[in-house]
């Protein structure tokens, strides 16, 4: 089994994934660059945080038209599973992988601190480690984190629990007060219509190790390597 | 034509080592002013520094010449008026692996690890450009810090502004932070910490200090030397632009109402262009087809090249007109002194170039030979084949004349020490309002507002984040830690220079104990006002020795620095600020400690000096009567040093649960700051502050050398045992309370001692509202607990 790690030029959390995969799920991983046009036989990819070509233009917008992608949207196609985080959210949103896009934080300014998440959907295989209702505790860090999309996408993503993750207090509860970024339903994390593509604004590779503060993001990592071990064939 | 003679890998050109220029005068260019005592004393140079100059060339220096000595003989980069002090300095341990004049100081962390570190200054252009001026400084202590071989871990900065009242230093407060942000954000840089003061006596002239640190193996150390006559040297990263020309002079002027014409010299930052020219450096130092890598700095390609020649003794000539431009028609001049960002000048090993070009492409960036090292000590620029400056590498990087000037304390300031601060006491009579007035000021309240804009978590190292008495990070690989911080008190500076230079640095060395961290070097940034004047470099070299005896004592040598001078506005200096970053290492990164209360029922400790009640230079006398007045705290070297030890056996032992220097507020607000933490769970205090001063002198006074701790019950007389042994006073000073519970201060024995009783989480709600609330974004800020 082997995840690979995409490096943009400008990607920042590329090693930080890569880490959390080989020292503390204890997976495979490598890093592909952006102008490979390979994927290696990679059995899952992350596109990783950071400013792709200095997020320059739109967040994400010129990384989509990196040459790896090609081959990340057809990867999807197949059913590969790809979670985007933080900037590889706002790539996933450009490369048309997943609905909407992101704004401009509502106050305008750079948000990085602890959010409170609440687990929405504990049934796609990226969450299946956790309870429907669990609140994670993890860093964000980004300018460009407010997700928009019409009335419309946004009923559709409520009505197919395609919502993964909302912005809450401790408590668990929605209060605006937890929305970091103005986004629409307090909306942290969204699935694609099949289901094996995940984007997030907040840092699950930053909370693997109880020294970092917080290892609730370790349960995306796990519970996508338990999908890839029950859907792997078995070795012959 | 003379270049037709020159053979080498690109062509025409001395890029193979061929040299091609020596032994002719350069000639005048056409167009080039003529050399007359007015464009000489345009360049900051006196009659003095020019007849040397005329010295050191046996003739008339050309225009381009002028502007090269104009820029190395800047305070900026030759030192002038600070080196004979910055002798002073210890600088030497056995593990320095590298002390000053290198690009960065390195340090030996053990297993095979090295720490490269540096602080640097970008005042001047913060202040007429906050956002550029900010980002290009963050930018160029990065670059520092890599070029030495060592992958940038961690930044920090010290900053100082007016008080936020006034609309001008809101704007240049929230553009310095934004463009910090920016900058390290975008690069992958977490921000962990350092330290922000806000006074009327920075009003026009703000202070942008940026320290970096970055980790390596101690092999792959690299310096920036030219050697090897044949080598290649080359142009690497960006393209040179007419941005920032006369940069490093410019911030050695002071600045005045003209200075907002100056910001066309304020360069422009690319943190993307920075990220990339990072890997693709780190990937050159190890591929090994270089011999040294150095910055375009202050001072542009005058100062790499001349620098790298200089320290190695050989000599580098090149041709400006292979030099990538952003754009036609620029001079030899303008090429030379350009500061234009993301630059680097690297020295190939001779053949290499094609396998340079090769790691520099794959980061998408242009690496072009544009000269070769020689053999003859000359720093030798052609353009075009023709001679346009041939001059002496050494006498031009370290032949700058340095002066010892005469330094008088103005009486002014020794004044305003001899205040009698007693009216101001006997007129204290509300001491809760005090309080929260105090809590509520920007220098003492939360920073969150500051530091929730710079990315903390990235490279998933940080173990203790901004907010707290220092940053610490971990080391991939080992159990260590490191630890940073950065402290000046201004203001004590300004009223007692020499002891407000100690203060610093024992304050530094106190924030890294609270983490748990042993304190092991120093890089400084000495911002002064203008030297020439007696009172100014009085105050520089009090804080210089100072600063020396200080480090002298807590074994931390001063690895490097900067030196930034002439910062006034119309006149007026900034208060003297000579900013200590230190770093520390944790041998045990398991055993860091925070420095807020922990769990009810806890005992709460001071360690350290008895409280006399220091009010001079205090917080509670600017935000209470306004006035900057007194002998500011006495600072005793050796109990300083007892107590660092003390914490330290503290914390390795497990005994103490939180620690918090005790400083600037007192102690009423270094209880605050450990009972909210940062907001989440803001716990009670109940506690009670003896000793002779009065209650003002208890509650505020910023006595040195105390530490504010914390341990389980059970452990508290294990805690009275070891700071026994340490000989170290420890006295109860009460219990941590319930969540959202009381926040209780007596000052005084008896049971109507004054006293200050606030519900705790009011006291929180008034900490985090401290900047936002000037900010004029109290609606939009979050609260500042957990109940949202």
């Amino acid at each position: 089994m082997k995840i690979s790690v995409i490096t943009f030029p400008g990607s920042n959390c590329d090693y930080d994934c890569y880490k959390a995969l080989r020292d503390v799920v204890g997976v495979d991983a490598e890093f592909r660059w952006h102008k490979d046009r390979e994927l290696g036989g990679a059995d899952a990819v992350i596109l990783p945080g950071g400013f792709s070509y200095g997020d320059y233009l739109r967040a994400g917008s010129i990384a989509r038209f990196s040459p790896i992608m090609e081959k990340v949207v057809e990867f999807a196609a197949d059913g590969g599973p790809v979670l985007g985080i933080c900037n590889g959210f706002q790539i996933l949103c450009e490369a048309g992988l997943l609905p909407g896009a992101l704004l401009r934080n509502e106050g305008l300014t750079f948000q990085s601190h602890d959010v409170h998440l609440r687990v929405e959907n504990a049934e796609t295989l990226f969450t299946s480690g956790y309870q429907k209702g669990q609140v994670l505790r993890m860093p964000i860090a980004h300018g460009e984190g407010n997700y928009h999309a019409d009335t419309e996408t946004l009923s559709r993503l409520e009505g197919d629990g395609r919502i993964v993750f909302r912005y809450v207090n401790a408590e668990g509860e929605t209060t605006p007060w937890a929305n970091p970024n103005g986004s629409a339903h307090h909306i942290a994390g969204i699935l694609n219509e099949p289901g094996n593509v995940l984007g997030m604004m907040p840092h699950p590779e930053r909370a693997v190790e109880e020294i970092l503060g917080s290892t609730d993001g370790l349960g995306i990592f796990t519970s996508l390597v338990e999908h890839l071990s029950a859907t792997a064939p078995a070795p012959s | 034509m003379r270049h037709q003679e020159r053979s080498g890998a690109e062509g025409a050109g001395p890029a193979t080592g061929t040299e091609t220029g020596r032994g002719e005068a350069p000639e005048p260019r056409p167009g080039d002013p003529e050399i007359t005592p007015e464009v000489v004393d345009e360049h900051g140079l006196s009659p003095d520094e020019y007849d040397r100059v005329v010295e050191i060339l046996g003739r008339t220096p050309t225009f381009t010449e002028l502007g090269v000595f104009s820029a190395m003989w800047s305070e900026h980069c030759g030192y002038k008026n600070s080196k004979r002090l910055l002798r002073l300095l210890p600088t030497e341990a056995p593990w320095v692996i590298q002390g000053p004049g290198e690009n960065a100081g390195v340090i030996d962390i053990g297993e095979g690890l090295a720490l490269a570190f540096k602080i640097e200054s970008h005042n001047h252009p913060s202040a007429v450009e906050p956002y550029q001026g900010a980002a290009t400084g963050v930018g160029g202590i990065l670059r520092d810090v890599f070029t030495m071989g060592a992958r940038p871990v961690a930044v920090l900065n010290s900053l100082r502004f007016g008080d936020l009242d006034s609309g001008r230093v809101r704007y240049l407060f929230a553009g310095v932070v934004k463009g910090i942000g920016d900058y390290g954000n975008c690069v992958g840089i977490p921000n962990i910490g350092g330290e922000v003061h806000f006074d009327r006596g920075y009003e026009g002239n703000p202070l942008v200090n940026a320290m970096c640190l970055g980790l390596m193996k101690r092999e792959d150390l690299i310096r920036g030397e030219a050697e090897g006559v044949g080598n290649v040297l080359m142009a690497v990263g960006a393209r040179t632009g007419r941005d920032g020309i006369h940069g490093a002079t410019f911030a050695s002027e002071e600045l005045s109402e003209d200075s907002e014409a100056s910001r066309p010299q304020v360069q422009v930052g690319d943190p993307f262009t920075e990220k990339l020219l990072l890997e693709a450096s780190l990937e050159l130092i190890r591929s090994g087809h270089i011999v040294g890598i150095q910055d375009m700095g202050a001072a542009g390609l005058t100062s790499s090249a001349s620098e790298m020649a200089g320290r190695s003794g050989s000599g580098v000539e090149l041709d400006t007109a292979r030099v990538p431009v952003r754009e036609p028609g620029m001079t030899p001049y303008e090429i030379l002194l350009s500061e234009s960002q993301e630059r680097m000048l690297v020295v190939a090993k001779k053949g290499r170039e094609p396998q340079v070009r090769e790691i520099l492409e794959r980061w998408e960036l242009e690496a072009k030979a544009i000269g070769a090292v020689t053999d003859d000590g000359a720093f030798r620029v052609l353009e075009e084949g023709r001679v346009v400056a041939d001059i002496p590498a050494l006498p031009l990087t370290e032949g700058c004349p340095t002066y010892e000037r005469e330094g008088v304390e103005s009486p002014e300031v020794i004044g305003l020490r001899e205040t009698d601060l007693t009216p101001y006491v006997d007129k204290e009579t509300d001491l809760e309002e005090a309080f929260l007035e105090l809590l509520s000021s920007p220098n003492i309240g939360s920073k969150r507002w500051i530091y929730e804009q710079y990315d903390t978590t990235v490279r998933t190292q940080t173990v203790v984040r901004p907010g707290g008495s220092a940053g610490v990070i971990r080391v991939r690989g080992t159990r260590k830690g490191i630890a940073a911080t950065t402290d000046c008190n201004g203001r004590y500076t300004y009223l007692s220079p020499r002891r407000g230079a100690m203060i610093a640095v024992a304050e530094a060395a106190r924030n890294l104990v609270c983490v748990g961290a042993l304190p092991t070097a120093v890089t400084n940034n000495l911002n002064f006002g203008n030297p020439l004047k007696p009172e100014i470099y009085f105050q520089l070299r009090e804080a210089v020795l100072g600063m020396a005896e200080a480090c002298r004592l807590f074994e931390t040598p001063v690895t490097g620095g900067n030196v930034s001078l002439y910062n006034e506005t119309n006149g007026k200096a900034v208060y003297p600020t000579p900013v200590v970053g230190m770093v520390g290492v944790l041998e045990d990164i398991h055993r860091v400690t925070t420095h807020h209360f922990q769990e009810e029922g806890d005992v709460i400790v001071l360690l350290g000096g008895e409280t006399h009640g220091a009010l001079g230079g205090s917080e509670w006398l600017y935000v209470r009567h306004g006035q900057v007045a007194g002998d500011p705290p006495e600072v005793d070297l050796l109990e300083e040093r007892r107590l660092q030890h003390g914490v330290l056996a503290l914390i390795e032992r497990g005994i103490v649960r939180s620690a918090l220097d005790c400083s600037e507020g007192g102690l009423a607000c270094a209880l605050a700051t450990a009972a909210v933490g940062e907001g989440e769970a803001p716990l009670g205090v109940d506690a009670e502050v003896e000793g002779k001063a009065g209650p003002v002198g208890l509650l505020f006074g910023e006595d040195q050398g105390r530490v504010l701790v914390s341990c389980r019950p059970g452990d508290e007389g294990e805690l009275h045992r070891m700071a026994k042994n340490h000989g170290i006073a420890a006295r109860r000073l009460g219990t941590v309370g319930g969540p959202r519970g009381m926040f209780t201060v007596r000052a005084g024995t008896a049971a109507t001692a004054d006293s200050i009783r606030v519900p705790v989480d009011e006291v929180a709600q008034v900490f985090f509202d401290a900047i936002p609330h000037r900010m004029k974004v109290v609606e939009a800020s979050r609260p500042s607990s957990a109940s949202t």
